[in-house]
């Protein structure tokens, strides 16, 4: 198995599952060290409040509690996040969500922990909490932060809006409203973490961004980075829930009070609710015109994120869904103002989607509004206004880059879903009425100006005459590994048998970032094939020496060999590499994504991440049937069409569009973090329901290709578009089906059916 | 002490018989190819055979296993270098398997399934895939891996899976 030349272009298998399938891989939740302590953490069980006291001494006192450590025992600043660092390790003076952490537990086993996690006593002054964001920005509101509820406040604007409006024949106005959605990830929080009798101390974790985790244990806890080594094997489960200090901090006290002992941290399904971080709930304010020719005008919007307790993300997810307010479509006037606002609900953090799922229900809807009030098809309306490359998008923007939403929606004009669409519809069976709905999307790559979203990859040829990739950004799931293996075999002329890839670990691979944003393939891949480059380069020369030829010319890598073409002469590659020493046997390859060249004069609230110059496009279309006496939506049909340049791997880019797809009909269908006073009502998921086998279509995926030269191999990442057109789509099929209109998510059975009792 | 066939070799094991069958695999008996996403019966990770059939064991208790004939996914096939069971394969093969840590529980539960019903319709491969969860992939390369593996078992009936697998 795992056989035959590694390329770019064909559906290879990954080269991760046939370890997965056995059992034989081992994630983060696998390492069950000798001689292990559990680690587990107090939480507050209070949305806000002054902590008066914390009574550890009868959980101290119980036999098996190694220790139980509160604020005063973290050395440090006692403080993590990405970009803020507003995010307690262990709270000290005020709790601020329910599942804040007050204090923590080491134990000899699970039972034990349990048991005296039951004894801590918090005393706490209850404060009164704010869960709604708009309601968090009323001066009379609690304050959660020194500097008060805003977390970012920031304006795009484009044009003169004001005076655009006027000047539009056909005007409309919505207000929609989204929840926080979990991750879902199957694999819940985890890590182990030991310290070396050298003090140096070793993490193995399910997460995104190991090198950043070592920055934010380092700040929170008063260490030298250099001392911290995190190890990130395949993750089960991601899409930005693992982005960021989840149990890093926590598991990283413990194991500095572990007396040399390895420590586990394993959220469980509840905790992983309660603590973990969500896709932020949003209200979202849209006015938008257009003119009689049928061209959009005008849009503004105020878009009001709910950034929970602390900050994770929260601004730069607001920006992203600000940058992605108008839709991919030229808008000549734009006003978009934002708030991502602190309330005493679960922090929202990074999910697939990051900000720009909450806009395309609304964007989309409205589009589909103004096609109406225009008498226009609401495809051809889109393919009217769609973006194309040389244009500026809402923020202002030139795309100058590979632009693909016209050949998306032109392959959906094409496609017999969208042909039959009628006949379908026809077809419904009694009781039972159906519609079709299209939604248009993109999905910005990338971390934007500010930070340079780069990479760099080591390539080693080993003494057995292999070729090692040290990766340094996370498999999570989206494939990027196995792409990762491709491009290498692709250049180095190398089979599966010959390459092999170390996934991300601090010690041994070199920064690069985390595995976010649609980035990971395109940044990493690109520092890849130039360590690639780099390596065959030297490879030819050094063989050249070793055969005397007089250029290095005419050498070529083929599968274990080094050869000389014209005269057939080959060295192996064990041969090749005994030869050479250590150092010798390396490359390096770095890359920086370029940035946009024309910053507009506006955004200026953000500091990183404004403005993107790479989007991915997608056009979906999804057929539903709606049962008119219990209100259940079916999703019959769905079709998605991609465009992310080149593809590199078509079974990969396929599992990347129907997940994506799979997580936005849950979406748009049922799923929603059901919070009363901040406490979560459905923690499980039982009550908290994902799509199971039966909840889904077929999805039909179609790759657009377009070619992006800067990408490797031509690629973009896809990871994150498709997540963004279901809702809405799904939202305007049901339209087309009743006539019943639903701008609060999700669609569920009983919201559809009170919708259908008041127009009737 | 608890009595029972782990794949295919006869064992007995000090444990406490309340103790939670994942744990004893993962924990006790180093066997961590049985995941637990949930804890609670929910999301079918942790799927096993117990006697042929599949069995969520977070949550059976070490007692309940006293005389039976647990599978788990380590006991499926001999593994990367041997072979593996046509399902495997056809995860695979089919890209069935993303994140993966559904996919030991999701092929076990489609191993019962695919010998009460050999040459199942999709909507029966998704009716019984439908107690285990997946966040990745959709389940339509799970379905399809289902179904190429009904195929191909079709095809080799009188083989046993071992058989079938080896090299």
């Amino acid at each position: 198995m795992k056989k035959g030349l590694l390329e770019v272009g064909y559906a290879v298998p990954r080269q991760d599952a046939w370890t997965k399938v056995t059992g034989e891989e081992k994630y983060a939740a696998d390492y069950y060290p000798e001689n292990l302590l559990w680690a587990g953490a107090k939480r507050a069980g209070v949305p806000h409040g002054r902590i008066l006291q914390v009574d550890v001494a009868a959980a101290q006192a119980l036999p098996g509690v190694v220790a139980v450590l509160t604020r005063k025992d973290v050395p440090g600043t006692n403080r993590q996040g990405i970009v803020h660092k507003d995010q307690p390790v262990l709270a000290g003076d005020r709790v601020r969500h329910r599942g804040e952490a007050v204090a923590l537990v080491l134990a000899e086993n699970r039972e034990v922990l349990a048991a005296a996690l039951a004894l801590i006593r918090v005393e706490l002054e209850p404060l009164p909490g704010v869960f709604d964001p708009e309601e968090a920005l009323e001066p009379a509101a609690p304050q959660l932060h020194e500097r008060g509820n805003v977390l970012v406040q920031a304006k795009i604007e484009k044009g003169n809006v004001g005076e655009a409006f006027s000047a539009c024949s056909v005007v409309v106005e919505e207000t929609f409203e989204v929840p926080f959605q979990e991750h879902g990830f199957l694999e819940t929080e985890n890590g182990v973490a030991w310290q070396e009798p050298d003090g140096h101390l070793v993490m193995i974790v399910s997460t995104q961004a190991p090198f950043r985790d070592r920055f934010e244990i380092a700040h929170a806890l008063g260490l030298e980075m250099g001392s911290i080594r995190v190890i990130s094997p395949y993750l089960g489960g991601g899409f930005g829930g693992k982005d960021g200090a989840t149990v890093q901090c926590l598991l990283a006290l413990a194991a500095l009070h572990a007396h040399g002992r390895p420590v586990k941290m394993w959220w469980d399904r509840e905790e992983s609710f309660v603590a973990g971080y969500k896709r932020h709930g949003a209200r979202l304010y849209y006015r938008a015109g257009a003119n009689a020719d049928g061209k959009l005008h005008a849009l503004h919007c105020r878009l009001y994120y709910d950034s929970g307790a602390y900050a994770h993300l929260g601004g730069e997810i607001l920006e992203l869904g600000m940058e992605h307010a108008g839709g991919p479509y030229r808008l000549p006037h734009t006003l978009i103002e934002g708030w991502c606002v602190y309330t005493n609900n679960p922090i929202g953090g990074a999910m697939r989607g990051f900000g720009v799922c909450q806009v395309s229900f609304a964007f989309e809807r409205v589009m589909d509004l103004l096609a109406a009030g225009l008498g226009l098809d609401p495809l051809d309306f889109r393919l009217k206004n769609a973006l194309q490359r040389g244009d500026k998008n809402c923020a202002g923007v030139t795309l100058v880059h590979s632009t693909g939403m016209v050949p998306c929606l032109e392959a959906l004009h094409r496609h017999a879903l969208w042909t039959g669409r009628e006949n379908w519809k026809q077809g419904a069976g009694p009781c039972k009425k159906r519609g079709v709905g299209l939604a248009a999307v993109f999905n910005a790559m990338g971390y934007g100006r500010g930070l340079p979203d780069s990479a760099i990859a080591k390539l080693e040829l080993t003494a057995a005459g292999k070729f090692r990739i040290y990766s340094s950004v996370p498999d999570m799931g989206q494939g990027n590994a196995t792409a990762f293996l491709q491009m290498a075999g692709e250049i180095l002329g190398q089979d599966a048998s010959r390459l092999e890839l170390v996934p991300p670990d601090t010690a041994r691979s070199l920064p690069s970032g985390s595995s976010s944003a649609s980035r990971t393939t395109y940044t990493f891949g690109n520092a890849l094939i130039r360590a690639c480059q780099e390596m065959k380069e030297k490879l030819c020369h050094r063989a050249a020496l070793v055969l005397m030829a007089d250029e290095e010319r005419g050498f070529a890598l083929v599968p274990g060999k080094v050869r000389h073409l014209l005269s057939g002469r080959d060295l192996d590659l064990e041969f090749l590499a005994g030869l050479l020493p250590e150092a010798d046997r390396s490359s390096v390859g770095q890359f920086v994504m370029p940035v946009a060249q024309d910053v507009p004069d506006t955004g200026k609230e953000f500091f990183i991440g404004f403005p993107h110059v790479f989007f991915s496009y997608a056009a979906h279309l999804a057929y539903v049937e709606v049962d008119e006496l219990t209100g259940k939506i079916e999703v019959h049909d769905y079709l998605a069409l991609t465009e992310g340049g080149r593809v590199i791997n078509p079974q990969s880019f396929e599992q990347q569009v129907h997940g994506a797809v799979a997580q936005g009909i849950g979406y748009a269908l049922m799923e929603q973090v059901i919070l009363e006073q901040g406490e979560i009502l459905n923690p499980n998921f039982a009550n908290y329901l994902l799509p199971t086998s039966l909840d889904l279509p077929d999805i039909e995926s179609l790759a657009v290709e377009t070619v992006e030269p800067t990408g490797p191999f031509g690629m973009k990442g896809i990871g994150e578009v498709g997540v963004n057109a279901p809702l809405p789509a799904i939202a305007a099929a049901l339209e087309d089906a009743f006539g019943v209109r639903l701008t609060r998510s999700p669609l569920t059975a009983i919201r559809v059916l009170e919708r259908l009792v008041q127009t009737s | 002490m608890v009595r029972f066939v782990l794949n295919g070799k006869e064992i007995q094991i000090d444990t406490p018989p309340d103790r939670r069958v994942v744990d004893l695999l993962r924990e006790d008996l180093g066997l961590t190819g049985t995941k637990e996403g949930c804890g609670a019966g929910e999301c079918g990770a942790c799927t096993i055979l117990v006697d042929g059939e599949s069995r969520l064991s977070c949550l059976m208790l070490a007692a309940q296993l006293e005389g039976r004939s647990l599978t788990s996914i380590e006991g499926l096939s001999q593994g990367t270098g041997a072979g593996l069971h046509p399902l495997q394969e056809a995860f695979v093969e089919c890209g069935a398997v993303q994140c993966g840590f559904c996919s030991p529980g999701m092929v076990l539960a489609a191993v019962p399934l695919l010998e009460k019903n050999p040459d199942p319709t999709r909507l029966e491969i998704r009716k019984g895939m439908s107690g285990n969860l997946c966040r990745c992939t959709g389940y339509v390369k799970i379905v399809d891996a289902v179904a190429a593996a009904a195929r191909k078992m079709k095809n080799q009936p009188e083989k046993t899976a071992a058989e079938d697998s080896a090299p």
